[in-house]
């Protein structure tokens, strides 16, 4: 989406060059567009290729084998040249495959725009009549409408593209309905500019790729319903089409085997090229919605890469002092993740952050969002994406690196790590009651049985103002509120006794109201417990209320680290200063509201 | 629930009434076009007006699609135009063989793709690429062209299967072993090609959602975690999935059953098709939707049900 938004600036033809360059590059890529030119070539061009009329016949060539004189690949059952034949035959299928896609195009994109742009009325029609048709085998519908017209190639082939008309109707119309939301065709609209023209300018280029992509699974689907209905017989027998051949073919298997070889491999080269095409431009056009994950070796590789870049730089050469001494509870040191880009390349997104907490100390990670705060927190756990790449640094818990020791990682979570996550209901699995899914992750934690689970886990639901907590076990996640949601979350995380909190922007999908309250339960856990906390938050409001101490992260780096007060007071850094400037002005802002 | 199913029901209703309707009318619309090609090339303008006549074709078209929808609804669906028989009868001996290629397709389907699925989604690496690449291949290839390599393989160069034919379950349970297999096989390349990567991709999408990756820092197991939590999740859109496949399948069929002489309901509507024989293609038209209907129907009743926010209501 974004992608297509994006390229508006650039100017058009130069976008089309570089999306062709990407394309050839591809190796299959190229070999598909080769081919599907070939055919469209020689379609053009069949009658100055072939040697003869598609239905010359020539009795001494029945049957003949491959590689004949006169006959390359042979001679089908009735004497003609299958080259021939195979030439003729493509006219055929090109025809077939231009009013499949011409005729599913215009039906499904002017619907799709139609619906998606005025909604009402015509949607709702529109979207029913697209369940009804894509609830039927098509090929069914093909042959009740032989029965009426007859051998009728092209109006089956209509027919056809209006039977996968409504994939473009549904791609089309939730483009259209999320961009129509968007600011810039708002202002299109205040501007004054008709719908017409918005639909044109702004509708349409935010479609065509996903059009495009979609046309060429489009044109192998129309080869085969082609050959297909062919196949069945149900096309026209005296003209020439890969299908019709491979019938007449099938239909003599037992004396020419051979010849069935040559429609088969066409027709299947054509659509798997076909194919492979539309994932080529899906690939090229919509690149930046995938992040892929790396294969193993390539994975390691690049990490050895990254170390070696790194040796000798300063980040390595001055090492982090570890502040005061053994209370130190959890040190992350010089960690460095990074995430795989499109082109084979890594994007470093942590670049070699330092983080120590002690016990009991409720320590506040802030940073704007994107500057690697929740990559923090994530890798702590080991729970980053699975395409995440960490390219170098540690994570020691007591002295343990966890980064290097999987297993000592995996025993750590739960048991030593606690993790409170950011949106309540996300977090909690649709399907299971609250109370199953918190024992069933209290049992991994702590080997215990069912009852001393759910006794345990009663006592701190009401510990953290849950009145009725028998009955909130028995609940499902959506009959919750989000509040609620997020105590169950942290009920979740210390009900294990861990001895540090990992908590990703605890608040900010809640409410105000409920905000001061879950901020209240997690400071008095910590007094109690003797918790620490990784509290991660964008919010400087928090920090002053609950933290001992203050990191300030951006892109990628710790900039700044400091008592709370210290930093309050005078921060140190550019950056803090106009972090903390920007936060008292939407304070301010709030309160002359 | 119970609104949801009775909404669903009421649905499907409408789906098969218009569709029923849609293909009444253009079958049924050109009166003459049916009458002269049942009387073949020499009928004289006299003659195709009688049979115009003699069909019923020359009552108004909701009158008749009224007529033919009554009785549908009672079993009877008609008579040949040509060989007199029932189309009710004609169907129930075709149908069963169908489904009984269909259906043994379905259930392997599901079983090859789900396992393909989790073993790609979870373990990625060789068994993903496999995927990958056997879902474009698998895809790509139409299953006529398929079915045509397997009788190549097993039957004309390895005699292990016979070429064509079918015997029914009841005759003999062994030859209908034997007689569905390649059938079956043909269908099941492309059916488990899309399958697999359908149902991968929803183990992807719940795998990386955000519960699972708080169940993950609670300390659980990666395999309860998948077998308890993804799996169940996953089944919706599994389901879905699979009632897709049935449509694919459906329409496969036809081809298949092509090319190994299977007398199932694809060859009837071919045959009935090429002899205009408009009541018999207009009765299988009908079934094949019914049958689409109540997979749909039967998905989402499966569906719900494991949904506990639609169980509750």
């Amino acid at each position: 989406m974004t992608s297509a938004t994006d390229n508006r600036t650039t100017d058009g033809r130069a976008v089309r060059f570089a999306v062709l360059r990407k394309l050839v590059k591809n190796p299959i890529a190229a070999v598909a567009l080769v081919w599907f030119a070939g055919v469209l070539f020689i379609a053009a061009f069949a009658p100055l290729l072939a040697t003869g009329g598609p239905n010359l016949t020539d009795l001494g060539a029945a049957n003949l084998p491959p590689f004949s004189d006169g006959h390359f690949l042979g001679g089908d059952a009735a004497g003609r040249d299958i080259l021939d034949r195979l030439i003729w035959g493509s006219r055929s299928t090109v025809m077939a495959i231009l009013i499949v896609t011409v005729v599913s195009v215009a039906a499904g994109v002017t619907t799709g725009l139609i619906a998606g742009f005025y909604r009402g009325r015509f949607e709702t029609i529109a979207n029913f009549l697209v369940d009804v048709v894509m609830s039927l085998p098509g090929i069914v519908l093909l042959i009740a409408l032989y029965a009426l017209t007859g051998p009728n190639l092209p109006v089956a082939m209509a027919v056809f593209g209006l039977l996968i008309a409504p994939t473009y109707y549904r791609l089309v119309r939730s483009i259209v309905v999320s961009v129509r939301n968007e600011l810039y065709v708002d202002a299109a609209r205040v501007v004054g500019l008709s719908d017409l023209r918005i639909v044109g300018r702004h509708v349409l280029w935010a479609v065509r790729a996903p059009i495009i992509i979609q046309s060429s699974f489009t044109m192998a689907a129309g080869i085969g319903i082609e050959a297909g209905m062919s196949f069945l017989g149900l096309g026209d027998p005296t003209s020439s089409s890969w299908g019709i051949m491979l019938q007449q073919s099938f239909t003599s298997i037992y004396n020419n085997p051979v010849a069935i070889l040559w429609p088969s491999l066409v027709i299947s080269l054509t659509v798997l090229f076909l194919i492979l095409l539309g994932n080529a431009l899906s690939d090229v056009l919509q690149s930046s919605a995938r992040s892929k994950v790396m294969p193993r070796r390539k994975r390691r590789a690049a990490v050895a890469e990254a170390q070696a870049a790194i040796t000798g730089s300063p980040v390595d050469a001055e090492p982090a002092e570890l502040s005061s001494s053994d209370d130190v509870l959890l040190s992350i040191r010089a960690l460095r993740v990074g995430y795989p880009r499109s082109d084979g390349g890594i994007t470093e997104v942590v670049h070699g952050a330092d983080l120590d907490i002690r016990r009991g100390e409720i320590h506040g990670l802030v940073g704007e969002s994107g500057s690697g705060k929740s990559q923090m927190a994530f890798s702590t756990l080991g729970i980053l994406p699975k395409e995440a790449i960490i390219l170098g640094g540690s994570v020691l818990l007591d002295g343990h690196d966890l980064l290097t020791d999987s297993k000592r990682q995996r025993e750590a979570r739960g048991t030593r790590i606690g993790y409170v996550p950011q949106e309540p209901m996300s977090n909690l699995d649709p399907s299971f009651t609250i109370g199953r899914q918190l024992v069933k992750g209290l049992r991994a934690a702590r080997p215990m049985s069912k009852a001393a689970a759910h006794a345990k886990l009663v006592g701190l639901l009401e510990r953290v103002g849950i009145r009725d907590a028998e009955r909130v076990m028995s609940l499902y996640p959506h009959e919750i509120s989000g509040g609620m949601a997020q105590r169950v979350l942290i009920c979740g995380a210390i009900a294990s006794d861990p001895d540090i909190i990992v908590a990703d922007e605890p608040t900010t999908a809640l409410d105000v109201t409920i905000q001061a309250e879950v901020l209240e339960i997690l400071r008095g856990l910590s007094e109690e417990r003797g918790l620490a906390m990784i509290l991660v938050t964008h919010n400087l409001g928090v920090v002053a209320d609950l933290c001992d101490t203050v990191s300030v992260m951006k892109d990628g780096l710790i900039v700044e680290k400091a008592d709370v007060d210290a930093l309050f007071e005078s921060p140190r850094e550019a950056y803090t200063q106009n972090l903390l400037a920007s936060s008292r002005s939407v304070e301010l802002m709030e309160i002359e509201q | 629930m119970l609104l949801n199913l009775m909404k669903n029901l009421l649905r499907s209703l409408g789906v098969l009434l218009v569709t029923t309707f849609a293909g009444f009318a253009l079958m049924f619309g050109n009166a003459t076009g049916i009458a002269s090609s049942v009387l073949g090339i020499g009928a004289t303008p006299e003659s195709v007006q009688a049979k115009v006549v003699e069909l019923g074709l020359d009552r108004p078209l909701l009158v008749q699609y009224w007529d033919w929808l009554t009785s549908a609804v009672t079993g009877d669906l008609g008579r040949s135009f040509y060989t007199g028989q029932q189309v009710s009868e004609a169907l129930s001996q075709r149908v069963p063989v169908t489904l009984s290629v269909i259906i043994p397709a379905l259930a392997l389907t599901a079983l090859i793709s789900v396992l393909l699925g989790v073993a790609a989604a979870v373990r990625g690496g060789g068994i993903d690429r496999f995927v990958q690449f056997f879902s474009v291949g698998g895809t790509a290839i139409p299953n006529f062209i398929i079915a045509i390599a397997l009788v190549f393989a097993f039957a004309i160069h390895w005699r292990i299967f016979p070429a064509t034919g079918y015997v029914a379950f009841g005759d003999d349970p062994w030859q209908w072993v034997l007689s569905i297999t390649l059938p079956m096989l043909a269908l099941l390349v492309g059916a488990v090609a899309g399958g697999a990567q359908q149902f991968r991709t929803a183990m992807l999408d719940t795998l990386g959602s955000d519960y699972v990756r708080t169940l993950r820092a609670r300390g659980m197991k990666e395999q309860p975690i998948i077998f308890q939590h993804v799996l169940r999740n996953a089944a919706a859109p599994g389901l879905t999935v699979v009632s897709l496949t049935m449509l694919s399948l459906l329409g496969g069929a036809v081809f298949i059953e092509q090319v190994f002489a299977l007398p199932g309901m694809g060859r009837l509507a071919t045959d009935a098709a090429k002899i205009s024989d408009v009541p018999m293609v207009m009765g299988t038209v009908m079934v094949t939707v019914v049958i689409v209907l109540v997979i749909n129907f039967v998905a989402d009743l499966l569906i719900q049900t494991l949904n506990p926010k639609a169980r509750m209501r």
